[in-house]
C-alpha cells in the first residue's frame, strides 16, 4: 500500500468528562484505511468503536474530545478542522449510516425529501432535477415502486426499507468513504443479508472505501477485507480477514472468536477454559439427573393444540378511522395462526423466527400474560387456557410458568435494587414473608446464577448487561417453575457475555430440572440449547424438528433461506468475501 | 442496622451531589427552607403581636422598630408578613396534596387501563380546564360557603388535571415495561403493579409539577382572598394584606402593599426554581 491512505488515525485518544471525573473512551488508535477497502472494527460494547467513527466524521457528543493524535481523511485532519469544513465533508465526502435507521429517518418528512436533501446541500442537485435524482437514488437501494415510495413517510416502510434509505441519502453525494456503525441491529437475518449485500455491491461499483463496525464477527468476515478488533478503547490485533480467524494473535481476539457460536461450535467451546473447569462435573450431574427425567419424561410437561390468535386491525371507514368497531366488518389480523406442538420434561424447545412471526405472542400466551382467541394449551396435564389471563395470577400455576424477558434492563423496575427485584416473586407467589429466610434464598439464588453478593443492593443502571441478566434469571427460577420461557434472553449482550449466560442456562437446566422454551432469531444459539426446533413464519409453523435435522437438512424453503442468511466466519476463513446471491431475497424482504 | 445508616450515608451524599451540581437549586432549598423555617416558627420569632392594634402608631414608613412599617391600624407590618407565611404555605401544601394523590391516582388508572376509565377520565379533566380556572375557584369558594378549607378544595380542583395528564402519560409509556409483565409473571394484581411498580417511577416528572404547582397555589390562594373569599380580615395573610395596602399606594403608603407582595413573589419563585433540585433528588437513575 504505497499510495496515501484515505484514511489515516494516528495515535488517536478521545475523552469524555462525566460525572465520575475524566474517562478515556479510546486511547492511541492507529488505523489506516486505503481507497476501496472494506474495513471492518469489531468489539463488544464500550470498546470504542462508536466513538472512532463519530470521531472521523465530527459528530462526538459535546462531553467528548480527541486529546491526542490525529485523523486525517485524505489528507485534511478532520479533528482539528472547523465546523464549516466538516459539513462540507459529512455527506459529500464521508456518509454514515446508523444504528437505527427508523430513528435515524425525520418520521414527519417524505424520504424522497430527505435524500433531496442532501443533494441539494451539497450542490448535486437543482430544485428540478431534485426528484428525479432521488428517485433514481431509491431504485438503486432496490426499493420497488420507487416513484410511490419517494412520497412515503418512515413509518409506512419496514425496518429493512428504512435502512435501504439511510443508504440511498448516504450514498446519494457518491462519497469516498461510508461510514456503517452497526447498520444491521434490530433486522431480522435475511433482512440483514439483504442489505449488507446491497451496501457491497453499490460500494464495490463506485470504489468506495466502508468502515464496517459491528459486534458480529460472522458479518465482518463475510463483507470485510481487513478486521481490527478493539477492546476497553484499545486497538488489540489489525489482520486481514483469512489470517484473524485462522490465526488470531491476541487473547481477546481469540476470546471474542471462541463466543461466536458457529454451526459446529457446542456450548463448552464458547469460552475458552482452563482444563481445571467444573463442566465435567456439571455434565455429570446432568447425566445423574436424566434417567429419573426419562421415567416420568413420557409424558409431556406442554401441549398446544391449535392455538390461534387474532388481533383487530384498525380500519378507515370513508377515510375516516373508526371510532367504534362494529362487530360484523371487523378485519383481524392473525399472529398466531393455528399452531400446534409439544414440550417433553426437561427438554429445550427453539422457537425460532423473524420478527412478526408470532414467537412472542405465542410466548405471551404460554405465559398466560395473553388470551388465545382459540385453542388449547395444557400444561402439565391441566388446561391453563381456561382461565382468563387476569386471574391468572392467582392459581398455582402461576409460579410453574415463569419468563426470563428479551431485554434485562427494560425488564428490571428502575427503582428497585436488585436483592428487591428477586424477592418479588418469593414474597408474592410463595408467601414469604420472614424477611430473614427471604434474604437466604436471595442469596442462594444469587450464587446460583453467579451474581456476587455485593451487587445485590445496587440499582439496574448501576450494573452490566450480563449482571442485569442474571439477575433476570434469578428472579424467574426463585419460585421453582418447572417451564422456563427464554424470550431472545441473549439478544441485548455481548457475544462473550452471551457465551455465560448460555452456559449458566444450560447448567441451571440441569440442576433444576427445568424445561425450556427457548424464543430467538439466531439460530446457531437455538442449536447449541435446544433438543428440537420450531419453526414459524406468518404466525404458521413452517418446520420442526430435531434440532440438527432442522438445521443441517431443511426441508421449507423459508427455514433455507433464514439458515442460509446467517452469516458465519467458519466458511469464509479460505475464500473472503464470495459474491453470495440469494434468489429468494427479494421474496422475503 | 449498618445497612439504614449505610443507606442515610448514601442519600446524604446525593442529596449534598444534586446541591453542588446546580447553585441554583442550593438557593432555591435554602429559600424554601427559609419559608418552612418562618411558617413553623413564625408565631414566637415575630416582634409584635401581628393582629395587635395600635392607634397612636398609625401608617408609619419602615423604621427602626418596625422594619416594615406599619399599616392603617398600627399593626407591625414585618409580623404580620411572618405571621401569614403559615397560612400561606398551609393553604398551598393542603391543596398541592390533595389534588397530588386524587389527580395521581385518575391519571395512573387512565394511562394503565385505557378505554372507558381513560376516557371518562380524560373529559373530566377536560371539562375542568375548559373554565376559566381561577373563576371556577371563585365559584366553588362562594357555592360551597366562604371558609379557608373551602380554598384548599376549590384549589385542588383546578389543580387536578394537570396532575392526571402528567400520570397518564407516565403511566402509558411504562405500562408495557417489561418490568410490569414480570410482575405479572410474580403473581401482582394490577392494582399492586400501578403501587409498587409503575407509580414510584412516574415520581420525577411529578415533582417538577408539584413544585411548579405550589407556587401557583400560593397565587391563588391570594388571589382568592384578595377579593375577599376565604381569609377574612383581621387574619394575616399576604393576599388579603395586598389588597387592604392597595388602597393606600395612591396616598403614598407603599409599605402596606409592597412587602406582603414581595414575600409572594419571593415564595412563588421559589417553588418555581425548586422543581429540578427535587426531581434529581427523587431519580434514581441521577444515583451512582
Amino acid at each position: 500500500m504505497a499510495a496515501t491512505p484515505l484514511l489515516d488515525i494516528k495515535g488517536l485518544s478521545v475523552e469524555f468528562r462525566t460525572r465520575n471525573g475524566v474517562v478515556r473512551a479510546i486511547e492511541n488508535v492507529n488505523l489506516e484505511l486505503a481507497k476501496g477497502e472494506v474495513l471492518g472494527i469489531v468489539g463488544e460494547s464500550g470498546s470504542g468503536k462508536s466513538v472512532t467513527a463519530f470521531t472521523v466524521i465530527g459528530l462526538l457528543d459535546g462531553a467528548g474530545a480527541p486529546v491526542a493524535g490525529s485523523a486525517k481523511y485524505d489528507g485534511i485532519g478532520v479533528t482539528d478542522a472547523d465546523e464549516t469544513t466538516m459539513r462540507d465533508l459529512r455527506g459529500r465526502e464521508i456518509a454514515m449510516i446508523f444504528q437505527n435507521p427508523r430513528a435515524a429517518l425525520n418520521p414527519i418528512r417524505p424520504v424522497g425529501r430527505q435524500i433531496e436533501d442532501v443533494l441539494l446541500r451539497h450542490g448535486l442537485a437543482t430544485h428540478e432535477t431534485a426528484r428525479s435524482r432521488a428517485i433514481e437514488m431509491l431504485k438503486k437501494v432496490k426499493i420497488v415502486e420507487p416513484e410511490l415510495r419517494y412520497g412515503s413517510y418512515p413509518f409506512e416502510l419496514s425496518g429493512g426499507m428504512c435502512q435501504r434509505v439511510m443508504i440511498a441519502i448516504a450514498l446519494a453525494c457518491n462519497p469516498r468513504l461510508l461510514i456503517a456503525d452497526e447498520p444491521t441491529t434490530g433486522l431480522d437475518v435475511t433482512t440483514q443479508k439483504a442489505t449488507m449485500d446491497l451496501v457491497r455491491d453499490l460500494t464495490q461499483d463506485r470504489k468506495m472505501a466502508v468502515v464496517l463496525i459491528t459486534h458480529d464477527l460472522g458479518m465482518a468476515a463475510t463483507y470485510c477485507n481487513r478486521i481490527v478488533v478493539m477492546e476497553k478503547g484499545n486497538v488489540v490485533e489489525t489482520a486481514p480477514v483469512a489470517t484473524l480467524f485462522t490465526a488470531p494473535q491476541h487473547p481477546y481476539t481469540k476470546k471474542l472468536i471462541a463466543a461466536s457460536p458457529g454451526p459446529n461450535s457446542t456450548l463448552d467451546d464458547l469460552t475458552l477454559k482452563s482444563p481445571s473447569s467444573s463442566s465435567p462435573t456439571v455434565r455429570l450431574a446432568a447425566s445423574a439427573k436424566s434417567p429419573k427425567s426419562d421415567k416420568t419424561g413420557s409424558r409431556n410437561i406442554l401441549e398446544v393444540f391449535n392455538l390461534v390468535r387474532e388481533f383487530p386491525v384498525q380500519q378507515a371507514v370513508n377515510g375516516h378511522w373508526t371510532w367504534f368497531n362494529s362487530s360484523h366488518d371487523k378485519k383481524v389480523f392473525r399472529a398466531v395462526d393455528d399452531i400446534s406442538f409439544n414440550l417433553k420434561r426437561g427438554e429445550s424447545l427453539g422457537l425460532v423466527g423473524e420478527s412478526g412471526c408470532g414467537k412472542s405472542t405465542t410466548s405471551s400466551i404460554i405465559t398466560r400474560l395473553m388470551d388465545p382467541t382459540s385453542g388449547d394449551v395444557i400444561f402439565d396435564g391441566k388446561n391453563i387456557t381456561a382461565l382468563p389471563a387476569r386471574n391468572f395470577s392467582r392459581r398455582p400455576e402461576r409460579s410453574q410458568i415463569q419468563m426470563v424477558f428479551q431485554d434485562a434492563t427494560d425488564s428490571l423496575n428502575p427503582r428497585h435494587s436488585a436483592y428487591d427485584s428477586i424477592s418479588e416473586p418469593l414474597k408474592r407467589l410463595l408467601g414469604y414473608r420472614d424477611e430473614r429466610l427471604i434474604e437466604k434464598k436471595v442469596e442462594v439464588l444469587a450464587e446460583r446464577v453467579g451474581l456476587p453478593q455485593a451487587l445485590l443492593r445496587r440499582f439496574p443502571h448501576q450494573l452490566s448487561g450480563g449482571q442485569k441478566a442474571r439477575v433476570g434469571i434469578a428472579r424467574a427460577i426463585a419460585v421453582d417453575p418447572k417451564l422456563l420461557i427464554l424470550d431472545e434472553p441473549t439478544s441485548a449482550l455481548d457475544v462473550s457475555v452471551q457465551a455465560v449466560v448460555l452456559q449458566l442456562l444450560d447448567r441451571l437446566k440441569h440442576e433444576l430440572g427445568m424445561s425450556y422454551i427457548f424464543v430467538s432469531h439466531d439460530l446457531n444459539v437455538v442449536r447449541l440449547m435446544c433438543e428440537r426446533v420450531v419453526v414459524m413464519n406468518r404466525g404458521k409453523i413452517v418446520e420442526q424438528g430435531n434440532v440438527n435435522d432442522v438445521l443441517r437438512n431443511p426441508a421449507d424453503p423459508y427455514t433455507k433461506a433464514l439458515i442460509a442468511a446467517i452469516p458465519n466466519f467458519e466458511a469464509k476463513t479460505s475464500n473472503p468475501a464470495p459474491p453470495l446471491s440469494m434468489p429468494t431475497q427479494s421474496d422475503l424482504v | 442496622m449498618t445497612r439504614i445508616s449505610d443507606a442515610m450515608q448514601k442519600k446524604i451524599k446525593h442529596f449534598r451531589y444534586i446541591m453542588v451540581q446546580n447553585p441554583v437549586t442550593i438557593f432555591a432549598f435554602s429559600l424554601f427552607g427559609l419559608i418552612v423555617f418562618l411558617a413553623v416558627f413564625g408565631p414566637w420569632i415575630t416582634p409584635y403581636d401581628p393582629l395587635a392594634t395600635n392607634a397612636t402608631n398609625t401608617l408609619k414608613p419602615p423604621n427602626w422598630d418596625h422594619l416594615f412599617g406599619t399599616d392603617h391600624l398600627g399593626r407591625d407590618v414585618f409580623s404580620r408578613v411572618i405571621a401569614a407565611t403559615r397560612l400561606d404555605l398551609g393553604i398551598a401544601v393542603s391543596a398541592v396534596a390533595l389534588s397530588f394523590f386524587i389527580g395521581s391516582a385518575l391519571g395512573c388508572s387512565a394511562g394503565f387501563w385505557g378505554g372507558w376509565t381513560d376516557r371518562i377520565v380524560g373529559r373530566f379533566s377536560d371539562t375542568i380546564m375548559a373554565f376559566p380556572l381561577f373563576v371556577l375557584a371563585m365559584g366553588i369558594v362562594a357555592a360551597m360557603g366562604n371558609t379557608v378549607a373551602n380554598i384548599i378544595y376549590a384549589t385542588a380542583i383546578i389543580n387536578l388535571p394537570f396532575y392526571a395528564r402528567v400520570a397518564r402519560a407516565e403511566t402509558s409509556i411504562r405500562r408495557n415495561a417489561g418490568y410490569v409483565f414480570s410482575a405479572r409473571l410474580c403473581g401482582s394484581s394490577d392494582i399492586r403493579i400501578l403501587a409498587t411498580q409503575v407509580f414510584p417511577n412516574i415520581l420525577p416528572p411529578m415533582m417538577v409539577q408539584i413544585s411548579l404547582n405550589m407556587g401557583w397555589a400560593i397565587l391563588n390562594a391570594a388571589g382568592l382572598s384578595f377579593i375577599g373569599l376565604g381569609v377574612r380580615p383581621p387574619d394575616a395573610e399576604w393576599g388579603i394584606m395586598v389588597a387592604e395596602g392597595a388602597n393606600y399606594i395612591i396616598s403614598g403608603e407603599w409599605w402596606l402593599a409592597i412587602f406582603p407582595g414581595a414575600a409572594l413573589m419571593l415564595a412563588v419563585f421559589c417553588f418555581n426554581l425548586l422543581g429540578d433540585g427535587l426531581r434529581d433528588l427523587v431519580d434514581p437513575l441521577r444515583r451512582t
